[in-house]
Formats: C-alpha cells, structure tokens, sequence
C-alpha cells in the first residue's frame, strides 16, 4: 500500500528523526512510504487563529498534494486531527471540495492509531530500554482517540516499563499560539505536567505530538532537568536511526 | 457589574503568583472533577443522556418563542405575574418597582447569576433597598466589600477557610474561628432573623417549565426554599433562554446537572414555585413574579453562538478547564468565567470588550467533552476568533505574523528556503547546550522555558541528501 507521510512543520524543522522514525515503522509495517516534496503545513494555526482563508488555502494545497494516495498518516495527533476532524468543516459550503476532502480526512491517520488498527502491527524495530511515561495530547485523544494505541505499541519493546503519571490527559499547556500569547499560563501548565511525569520516575517523558514535548521539555530544562529525556513515541518505537 | 475582561492577561499572571489563591483552586479537582468523575460512572451511559439533554434544550431553542409564549399563559393562569426585561437596567428597573409598590425595604436573595449579570445588588442599594445574600459563599462576598463571585456554582473557590475566618472575624466582631461547621453556624445565627424580616425573596431559576408555568431551582443549603416561601413576595430572575417544554424534560436536565456541577446524583434540595400563595395553602408568597432577561440572548439565537444557549449553568467546563483550574474565575473579568465565560462575556459585553477571552483556551476540548448538553465549546471560540479577524479586532503583530507565515507557506520554495535559514539560526542560537534561553519575538515562551534548539537541517533536506 502507498503512504504518504504528512511529516508536520515541527518534525520538518525541529526534530527530523520523528520523520524518519515514521518511515521506519511504516516501511517496517510492509508499506511504501512516500513524502510528497511540496508540502508545508495543515493550516491549523492559521485555523485556530481565526484566519479562515489561509486554513482554506492550506487545506486546498494538502488536497492535492496528498489525495491520491491509499493513506496519509501523520505522526502528529493534532495535524492528523486537523485534517480528520476540522478539514471537512472548512468546505461545508463547497460541496464539490467538500466530498474530495471528506475522502482525504477518513484516509488520514495518527501514526500510532494507523500502525495498530490498520497495520495491526504485532512487532517494532526499537530497542529502547527504560521507564517511560506517556503524555496524552489533546488533539490525538479527544479529536482522534488516541489512547491505548500507543501503549500497545509500547508493550511490543521487552526492555520499557510504562508508569502512568497523575493527570496524563490534562493538556500541557502548548496549545499552538497560546504558548506565546499567554506565555505565563502557558509555563505554569507546562510546570505542572514535569511535575506529575517526574514524580514517576521515569527515564523518558514520550508523547505523540512534538508541539507538547518541546513545551514539557522546555519547561523541564528550565526548571534544571537535564537528565529525563523527552522523546517522540516515533522515536522509541523506531529504535536508533543513526 | 464592571466589565474588566481586556485585563485578562495581566490579572491572569498575577493570580498565577497569589498563593492563597492557588490552594483555593486546587480544591477544583479535588471537588468537581474527581466527584463528577466519580458520579458519571456510577450512573453508567452518561453519553446517551448527554446526547439527551442536548436534544431537550435543542427543542427549546427551535421554537423558544412559543414555549415562552405558552410558560407565560400557564404562569399567568396560576397566578404568577410575568415580566420581560429587553436589559440589564430594564430588569433592575422592573424588580426595584415590584419592591416599591410593595412598600420592601429588605431583599433576601437566593443565589442568582443572572443578578449578578443586570447588577441587581446595586439597583436595589440605590433605590434604598438592602438586598441580603444568603446563599453562604454569596453571603461571604458581599461582607467582603460585595466581592464579585469566581465560579459560578462555588462562587468563594478563591477562597481559604483561614480567609473566611479573617473575615467574619472583622465583619461579625466575633472571636475568631476557622472550623468551617462553626463558621456556617455563625452565618446561619446572622441570617435567619433576617430571613424571617424580609420583605422580599429573589431567586433565580434554572429551569421555566412550560406546560406548568413553574420555576425551578436546585439548592445545597436551603436558603432557597427560605427566600421563596416566607416574604410576602417571591421575584424570580432568570433569562429567557431556561425555558425547557415539560416536567419530563425537565427531569431529564435534572440527572444532568448536579452530576456534571457537584458530582451529585441529585442536590439537597429541587424546589418547584407554580404560582403564588393559593387561598387554601397557609405557606407562600403572596406575590410570585417572574422577570425574563434578554440581555443579548435573542441575538445569540440568531447568530452563530446558537448553540451557547444551551448551557444549564452547571460549571463543568472551568472545573475542567486548565486554564481556569490556574488563574480562577476573576481573571475572565466578568459574570462567566472559564470556556463558557469566552463565549458569553465577548458575546454579552462586546468582542471588544473580550479580545482576549476567545483566545484564553489551549483549545484541550476537556469543557467540550464533560459538557452535559454537548456544547462545542472550542469551535464557538474559533468562530469568534474568526470574527476577530474579519473584524480587524486582532494585535497588528498577530495579524502580520499571520499573513506573512501564511502567504509563505503557500509557496512550497520559498518556504524551504526559509525554514533551512530558520534552522540553521537556531541551531547557532542553542550554542552548546542545545537550549535557547531567549527568542527575539517569543519571549512568552522563554521567560518561562528554553526553546529545544533543532540539529540544523530541515527532515526533507536530509530525506533528499539520504535518497541520492
């Protein structure tokens, strides 16, 4: 089968190994795994800020970019809820768009939610060994539902334990923009989701979206944490790619 | 009531920094969440019900105007007066009349959040009219200089048992105590001669039953059956929207909302007030009036925040709500706070009044799914953030940023070209430690956290070098 890789802005610049990483389960799960070279961004921010027209533009560019593939997945629940969940209601005016669309968001995955229901995939390439704890973000649980899927994966390594931390589900604080317009409540959400994946124990924070892992690891610097380490669940599964 | 909601981001930072406060708000989770958590399980297919309540208060709001119609003819032949109030001053001015004509000198008022939305303490102070608050926490607010509530089910979440102590301590001139059965006892002693004195009961009402013409109200303390039956006369206040079809629907709700608001299955008290005093009944109000606010809600009808008037006042979404959970209810600036807060205050006061308001949300979606009748609470503050665009209500450097990001995400060169640029600046801005302290232009990120700083190179520059 041809997937397409939706590699996300913030794999695209701050962190390249989650895209590779990808490609690595997928092409572990037997698919052939393409990364059309035009792409950019969903258009959620523009979306979340109000700014209509460029979430429509950006929605028409990733159309034709991405629709002729069997999926598209994305290792990202909030780019994948974008397209899935938010996509079709851009275009409810544009009945013609509106059904390509609609095709596209039911064939569009979270990288963890595609790997277990549509793969089935019973082994990872990965060697991670260590205590983990995952972070649940917002998009992947409550627009998608992911969450048990990556514990599934999880569970294929030997070599990790998963500890569960208080409040997995309570939003981080990243929230795109709002990190930067509400900068102090933003920390403070960031400060009290260290605190609860601390009090584990574990080696390593692993989440499914980078957006809410640069904040906890960022807060997690700052507050002098130099040692956990904070990895994209791509990343664990995938094993080292060097 | 003052609106204040442009001050959010400052009074926002400054609660985060209010120790008292924050053991306040942590009594939230312990609360509200873990205690509706708790009832929602134990009631087994709380969606189905959701779905429900949705479908309930949908109905209403499909044919708002006949059901409103049909509560005023059935109110009216039982005796009750109905009133409309097109405002807040129009309202205040309807219930100050009612207590002139009366001859009241004392108002012994249940809680109300739509009091508190027409400003009704101060329209009745200035009439020369005492309105006394006796539902506890209200109670505590207007000693404490008529304090505006936080929340709006716990309207004293802000507050610590030391500082209501503190208080009835200065107010009452009593010795000073901190248990809190003792300092309810002490409430209790100052209230209820005044009770027994007042002229005049308001109550607000969280259902208007149709087919029976009667107002609804929940209670834990009593105080509302003590304000409706023993003045002379009863006004309730509520807004036009409460209105549900019958009895049934109304039961329906009931299951609803303690859960959602206390984690109760059902509260201590579920008062129904269908007309006033009858010859043969010894117990009553002489007079029961019933005043409806518009106040903007007939507009929401019509408009995209539709679905906003569905909500039954049960505070789940800031009790969920993390960002409410760390600044409070004051922060909002206004009568609602939390998610619901975001949507009412730009919608009753103005988006100007409110920029930030719709933008105060990380867009979680936990208020969207603890929601008892399903209001989608991120999308209606997406909307009217898009309204602020369209508006032009937005900062310049947002509205610049934007474009600029946008227009250049639109062309898939130039875009790589920038972002192998943005990369590399980065990179050389992480130094050693592969942190970045401070970002020119982010610093709302930075005065609290590094930035991860990236290896240099975008993933698709590396996908091409790998492919050759």
């Amino acid at each position: 089968m041809r997937v397409a890789l939706f590699v996300t802005c913030l794999a695209d610049l701050m962190r390249p190994g989650v895209a590779f990483a990808a490609i690595r389960l997928l092409e572990h799960g037997g698919c052939t795994v393409e990364v059309p070279q035009t792409q950019t961004c969903c258009g959620q921010p523009a979306y979340n800020s109000g700014d209509r027209a460029t979430a429509i533009a950006l929605a028409r560019k990733a159309l034709d970019e991405f629709e002729g593939f069997d999926y598209v997945v994305a290792p990202s629940g909030s780019c994948g809820g974008m397209i899935r969940a938010h996509y079709p209601e851009l275009f409810r005016d544009d009945p013609a768009t509106l059904k390509r669309i609609e095709a596209l968001a039911a064939r569009t995955w979270e990288l963890t939610d595609f790997l277990v229901t549509v793969l089935k995939l019973d082994s990872v390439p990965g060697d991670f060994t260590g205590s983990v704890t995952y972070h649940d973000s917002c998009s992947g649980l409550r627009e998608l539902g992911v969450k048990a899927q990556p514990r599934t994966l999880l569970a294929r390594l030997p070599g990790v334990r998963l500890t569960e931390m208080n409040e997995a589900e309570t939003c981080c604080g990243f929230g795109g923009t709002f990190s930067l317009k509400f900068g102090e409540v933003s920390t403070q959400l960031a400060d009290n989701k260290c605190g609860h994946a601390c009090a584990t124990g574990a080696d390593a924070i692993v989440g499914g979206d980078l957006g809410c892992l640069l904040n906890i690891e960022g807060r997690l610097r700052r507050r002098g944490d130099l040692k956990t380490r904070v990895l994209h669940i791509a990343e664990v599964l995938a094993g080292s790619m060097d | 009531m003052d609106v204040r909601s442009n001050e959010f981001k400052a009074r926002a930072a400054a609660n985060l920094d209010d120790e008292k406060l924050q053991k306040g708000l942590g009594l939230i989770k312990v609360k509200a969440v873990v205690n509706r958590a708790g009832a929602v399980a134990e009631f087994g297919d709380f969606e189905s019900l959701r779905e429900a309540g949705k479908q309930i208060r949908d109905r209403a709001l499909a044919d708002l105007d006949l059901y409103l119609e049909r509560f005023e003819r059935e109110a009216t032949a039982r005796g009750a007066v109905v009133h409309w109030a097109e405002n807040a001053s129009e309202a205040c001015r309807i219930v100050v009349d009612i207590a002139k004509q009366s001859g009241v000198r004392t108002v012994a008022k249940s809680k109300s959040m739509v009091s508190e939305e027409v400003g009704l303490n101060d329209a009745l102070i200035a009439a020369g009219i005492e309105p006394i608050e006796t539902d506890l926490g209200e109670y505590i607010l207007q000693i404490n200089d008529a304090e505006p509530p936080s929340h709006i089910v716990m309207p004293v979440i802000h507050k610590t048992a030391e500082d209501v102590a503190d208080l009835f301590h200065a107010k009452h001139g009593t010795p000073r105590k901190t248990d809190p059965a003792a300092l309810t006892r002490e409430a209790r002693e100052i209230l209820r001669p005044k009770f027994l004195s007042a002229d005049m009961g308001v109550s607000g009402a969280n259902f208007l039953i149709a087919e029976t013409g009667s107002t609804l109200i929940v209670t834990n303390e009593g105080n509302g059956r003590l304000c409706t039956t023993l003045p002379r006369l009863h006004v309730a206040l509520t807004g036009i929207e409460k209105v549900v079809p019958t009895l049934e629907d109304a039961s329906t709700l009931l299951r609803l909302l303690p859960r959602s608001a206390t984690g109760q299955a059902i509260t201590n008290y579920v008062s129904l007030h269908t007309g006033p005093k009858r010859l043969e009944e010894s117990d009553g109000p002489q007079q029961f009036h019933i005043v409806l606010v518009d106040n903007g809600r007939s507009k929401l009808l019509a408009g995209e925040m539709r679905e906003m008037l569905r909500c039954i006042r049960c505070g789940a979404c800031m009790n969920h709500c993390p960002v409410y959970q760390a600044v409070g209810g004051h922060a909002y600036g206004w009568v609602y706070p939390g998610p619901m807060g975001n949507i009412l205050t730009p919608s009753y006061v103005g988006l100007e009044n409110a920029i930030a308001l719709p933008n105060a949300a990380t867009m979680c979606n936990q208020c969207g799914v603890v929601c008892p009748v399903k209001i989608p609470l991120p999308d209606l503050m997406r909307k009217l953030r898009e309204e602020q665009m369209e508006r032009g209500l937005k900062p310049w450097p947002e509205r610049v940023g934007l474009a600029l990001w946008g227009w250049a995400a639109q062309q898939p060169a130039l875009y790589s070209f920038g972002t192998r640029l943005a990369v590399r600046v980065m990179k050389w801005l992480g130094g050693n430690d592969k942190l970045i302290h401070r970002l020119p232009l982010a610093a709302g990120w930075t005065d609290g956290r590094d930035f991860p700083a990236p290896a240099g190179k975008t993933f698709r520059e590396l996908y091409k070098e790998r492919r050759k």
